[in-house]
């Protein structure tokens, strides 16, 4: 008895993640196989028209175009991140916990209050040309706003802490004494960091790499405002669809794809985690 | 545990139908755009008439309609929506046929206003506002006096990369119909694809597609030529009096929004009282004051101050020239066509 887990204590959580998530994603995979209505709302025969559209090379190609905006960012933001990360965990350590909270500061405003910040900053009449014209500069700047790059950009922003925090976390428990005995060895500093820290770290990395991509891939708010509405992201289809099109079934469908789309990310990304860490368990026993 | 679940579960359901039979059976429910009429209409409405309204929010005419068709039209009393939506509400028999002789001040509204294409004689709607769609622009930074859907969708080279158009698909698709001379309505499948193409290399010559800031847009410069509801339009030139508003010679969309009963109102009286006292040329003139918008209530136009008219021309639009613009209706099953061709004007390069 006395050494019993406590697995009530989970019940709470268990409650609270399937009466209002489990439940509610079960009954939008539902509607996905359902016709939409004359008017709108739901007709309940079953069909799999609504599948079949996701696969179209329209929405499909919808699809792709997220996946390479979110794999850019995702990328961008992994390489800037762990960069901090690396020069953060190489602080004093008293200086650190400042560094990250630093870092983190911008999570403490609102989302959206930053992206029309980014506009009234970047906008053809906005801050930075002023400025640019205050100090005699007249040619017509490049459009910085309403672009892809732009999304990117913002999504690299926004999103950019996360891979600090995932990069600092493996980088700041690493033992100095095992990149010490790599130095002692012979190996140089980039070496070292490309034979013992980088690896030592991937989990890291592969987290942060996850967070932001699954994070954007469905991000509606930036393409629409940084991106002009230009281009529909897949967020922005699915949004189209329930707030708009009042397309129900077809917008489960795509929600239904997406979530598929995460779930194999992430599971690929625990199953690389556990590899990483599985090996080291591995060398400190032999 | 199994038994305590369910005991849960029980508790949980009996609590909130009785929640939502007290809710239903005590307040008038309005559901409105936030501030779309006067913020203290609701209380004035209560203290003249001894009822007790309440005012719910929906952002947008498809958030009410979804709990509207989820509930089956129950919870609601009254709701404002535009035409082709009360269409549906009516098309699905959710809407109450209208008891014109408990709406005494229907006799304000315009002879024009009861003969709309949606709901001739108003058998179950009626009318709020209504406008049209056109270009707003900077008359100091455009070239000419704008005059066409053309001047937006093919700009000179001074206006490229400075317009932006309505994300909406209604009238984003409206924009280029328009242009080529088709109804707002249109469901052939090659028009629409005209429509997209036209669209398409409009795409490339946009700031950017705006349903909510066109007009700072246009205030700050950002933009010197939009496609804009005219009420909108009226809130730029409120900030800067170089803004014109103007309806393409090719025509516009008449947009029309309706509040409507709902059949299962549990207080059909008090609904009844309240769309009155909207009706009421003093309260509804509070519409055409503070939003800019036209009112379809000849007493509450006529009695609007002069120098408002001057200051926003559009309002002195008449009913007759609005009746001659078609509406938009609803699509039925056309609706996913639309979506589509949208989404392939999105996705484009």
């Amino acid at each position: 008895m006395a050494d019993r887990k406590p697995l009530y204590l989970m019940t709470p959580a268990l409650v609270w993640l399937s009466l209002f998530m489990v439940i509610p994603c079960l009954l939008i995979l539902a509607l996905a196989f359902f016709r939409r209505g004359i008017y709108g709302g739901i007709e309940y025969d079953f069909t799999f028209e609504n599948i079949a559209l996701v696969f179209d090379p329209l929405y499909a190609g919808i699809f792709i175009k997220s996946a390479i905006i979110a794999g850019q960012a995702a990328l961008i933001a992994s390489v800037v991140g762990y960069a901090a990360a690396y020069a953060i965990a190489a602080m004093p350590k008293s200086r650190q916990p400042l560094l990250l909270f630093l870092a983190i500061l911008p999570f403490w405003s609102n989302y959206l209050v930053r992206t029309y910040a980014w506009i009234v900053l970047l906008n053809r009449e906005g801050l930075i040309v002023s400025v640019a014209r205050a100090l005699g500069y007249n040619q017509e700047l490049p459009s910085l706003l309403y672009t892809e790059t732009a999304v990117i950009v913002g999504l690299v922003y926004n999103y950019l802490p996360f891979v600090i925090l995932a990069c600092y976390a493996p980088l700041a428990r690493m033992n100095a004494e095992i990149t010490e005995a790599s130095r002692d060895l012979g190996a140089g500093g980039w070496t070292t960091f490309r034979r013992i820290t980088l690896p030592m770290t991937v989990p890291g990395i592969a987290t942060g790499f996850v967070f932001v991509f699954v994070l954007s891939i469905g991000n509606f708010v930036t393409p629409a405002l940084l991106g002009g509405g230009q281009f529909q992201m897949i967020g922005n289809l699915v949004y189209a669809q329930f707030l708009t099109a009042n397309d129900w079934p077809f917008g489960a469908a795509l929600s239904m794809a997406l979530i598929a789309i995460m779930m194999g990310l992430l599971t690929l990304q625990t199953f690389a985690t556990e590899r990483a860490s599985g090996g080291r368990v591995r060398d400190a026993d032999g | 545990m199994t038994r305590l679940t369910y005991l849960f579960g029980v508790t949980l359901g009996a609590g909130l139908a009785a929640f939502a039979v007290a809710a239903q059976a005590e307040n008038l429910v309005v559901s409105n755009w936030d501030g779309y009429m006067a913020p203290d209409a609701i209380e004035k409405f209560n203290s003249a008439t001894g009822n007790t309204a309440e005012l719910v929010l929906h952002a947008t005419n498809e958030e009410i309609m979804g709990k509207l068709i989820a509930s089956k039209g129950k919870g609601y009393d009254v709701v404002f929506v535009s035409s082709p939506f009360a269409e549906i509400l009516n098309n699905l028999g959710l809407a109450e046929t209208l008891d014109h002789s408990k709406i005494p001040n229907i006799a304000n509204l315009y002879q024009d206003a009861t003969v709309l294409k949606h709901d001739p004689g108003n058998a179950f709607s009626l009318p709020y506002a209504w406008g049209t769609t056109g270009l707003c622009y900077r008359s100091d930074l455009v070239a000419g006096t704008p005059d066409s859907w053309m001047n937006l969708l093919a700009p000179t080279a001074e206006l490229t990369g400075k317009t932006t158009m309505l994300a909406t698909d209604r009238w984003l698709l409206a924009a280029g119909q328009l242009a080529l001379g088709q109804s707002v309505n249109e469901t052939d499948q090659a028009k629409l694809e005209e429509v997209r193409d036209l669209l398409i290399s409009a795409k490339k010559t946009l700031l950017a597609y705006d349903d909510t800031t066109f007009y700072s847009k246009l205030v700050t410069g950002e933009a010197h030529l939009v496609q804009a509801w005219d009420g909108w339009c009226n809130y730029g030139i409120g900030e800067n009096a170089d803004i014109k508003y103007v309806i393409p010679k090719e025509g516009s969309d008449l947009w029309v929004d309706t509040m409507v009963i709902l059949k299962d109102s549990a207080n059909k009286e008090a609904a009844y009282a309240f769309v009155n006292y909207i009706l009421d040329a003093e309260n509804h003139r509070w519409a055409a004051e503070n939003i800019l918008y036209k009112v379809p209530n000849q007493p509450a136009m006529e009695g609007l101050d002069a120098s408002l008219i001057e200051a926003y021309p559009n309002l002195a639009m008449t009913p007759a020239e609005l009746l001659k613009l078609e509406q938009l209706r609803d699509l039925g099953e056309a609706q996913r066509a639309y979506s589509r061709i949208v989404s392939e004007i999105k996705a484009a390069n």
